[in-house]
């Protein structure tokens, strides 16, 4: 056990699994909050907008505070782990930085609302997973932080789990939407249950549970669901453009990233 | 009766002011009564302020932060105030105090429910006639601890303080 970061970096063989973790956590929020804002004003009706930009607004909360342990431990200050980081630092999953659909957020969004619920469902579910078994963490730090997070997610959760059922359980056109949106998403999902290289010393380490363990976790619980709405379960969870935790990134990626850090870059010093 | 001691009076009055920083959206209610003041430690002229914030990204977190600051500094035996934010505890809905409660009814927000129902249920009385018959439109709100309802009885849309427990 482990209850500051001081103690944590005295450790080398601790400490490189705990930052390997922080690292994707932090990244896979940050991207998908980033996406997510990519929405505001877009979004299907008023009360999404509404719902969908607090969602957002939470998860970047919660990437800002992974980003924090991560400045505890000494890897930098926050606003320059989240913008001034490169695409080919970045640890998150492939499946987050996709694009919403074609056009960009100025020009023709033609983004896709059967994409983004299975996407945003999914991930949630995977985020529980793992903030569940970080609430037992030996990063003390990390354990008190996952607690706070579960809070917030439990309503991230029943939100996406409402729109991924009723879209599913639809008329015919949204029940195709739906599963070609399931089949782009699963062929990816396995970078998000990735725990990258050194899942097993996060293991040795007690920071979180084995990565096998979490992955039938996060099945088990799509398998219920996939009971209710009567649409068999892809057998093949891939990931086919490339593995985030090895630092395997795609175009989307740079793009989103050159966007993002537009502001921070202009004047890297400045205080918000 | 025992009279009180400078250390004691200096915290009274360390309250005094903490308790004139007031949620920068909810103007009526302070961060006292909303329970987000875990600890005050204070020492010589220099006082340490442990806060626990209601949600993680909410952005009036700083400027709390900056507000305590200069309300601190105006007394005459503080010349440095650090300001923490801590997450244990975690905040929890009710942490909110019942004067707290009261403030944000008179606000047009409800407080959020007492009790939290396992299947994640919950239900609050309108802030303007009381009426239980109410609905709740969007769990999220115009900001992470609100959400939007509407009363039935007298036909107001309303906010409340999401319910935040530890049991979810």
């Amino acid at each position: 056990m482990f209850s500051t970061a001081a103690e944590a970096v005295q450790n080398e063989k601790y400490k490189q699994p705990l930052i390997e973790l922080l690292y994707q956590l932090a990244d896979d929020d940050f991207i998908l909050a980033y996406r997510g804002s990519e929405w505001l004003g877009l979004a299907p009706h008023i009360e999404e907008d509404v719902a969908f930009s607090s969602i957002n607004q939470d998860t970047m909360g919660h990437a800002s505070m992974f980003y924090q342990l991560l400045e505890d431990l000494n890897e930098g200050p926050v606003d320059c782990l989240a913008h001034a980081r490169p695409a080919n630092e970045r640890l998150n999953a492939v499946l987050l930085e996709m694009v919403n659909g074609p056009g960009t957020y100025l020009i023709e969004p033609k983004y896709d609302w059967a994409f983004t619920v299975v996407r945003h469902y999914f991930y949630t579910v995977a985020k529980k997973v793992k903030i569940e078994s970080l609430k037992n963490s030996s990063y003390e730090p990390l354990k008190h932080i996952a607690l706070k997070i579960n809070m917030e997610l439990y309503y991230h959760l029943l939100h996406w789990k409402t729109w991924f059922k009723q879209l599913c359980l639809s008329n015919d056109d949204a029940k195709k939407r739906m599963i070609q949106a399931i089949n782009t998403v699963i062929a990816e999902f396995d970078g998000v249950l990735s725990l990258g290289a050194l899942a097993n010393e996060m293991q040795e380490h007690q920071i979180i549970e084995g990565e096998d363990l979490l992955r039938q976790r996060w099945m088990n619980e799509m398998k219920n669901v996939f009971s209710e709405i009567e649409i068999p379960f892809p057998l093949k969870i891939e990931m086919k453009s490339g593995n985030g935790r090895l630092k395997e990134h795609t175009e989307d990626l740079t793009e989103a990233l050159k966007t993002l850090s537009e502001v921070y870059r202009t004047d890297p010093a400045a205080s918000w | 009766m025992v009279e009180k001691s400078k250390y004691d009076i200096n915290v009274n009055r360390l309250y005094d002011q903490l308790q004139k920083v007031k949620d920068p959206e909810i103007d009526s209610v302070s961060i006292l009564e909303l329970g987000m003041v875990e600890n005050v430690q204070y020492a010589k002229n220099h006082v340490l302020i442990e806060l626990l914030p209601t949600f993680m990204g909410c952005p009036a977190l700083d400027i709390i932060k900056n507000n305590i600051k200069q309300q601190l500094l105006t007394l005459d035996f503080i010349n440095a105030v650090d300001v923490k934010f801590i997450y244990n505890p975690p905040w929890t809905s009710d942490r909110i105090t019942e004067i707290g409660r009261q403030k944000l009814k008179e606000f047009g927000i409800a407080p959020p429910p007492i009790h939290f129902e396992e299947t994640g249920e919950w239900r609050v009385n309108c802030p303007y006639c009381d009426s239980s018959y109410t609905t709740l439109d969007n769990i999220f709100g115009p900001t992470a601890c609100r959400s939007i309802l509407y009363c039935g009885s007298c036909k107001n849309p309303f906010e409340a303080m999401k319910p935040i427990s530890t049991l979810m």
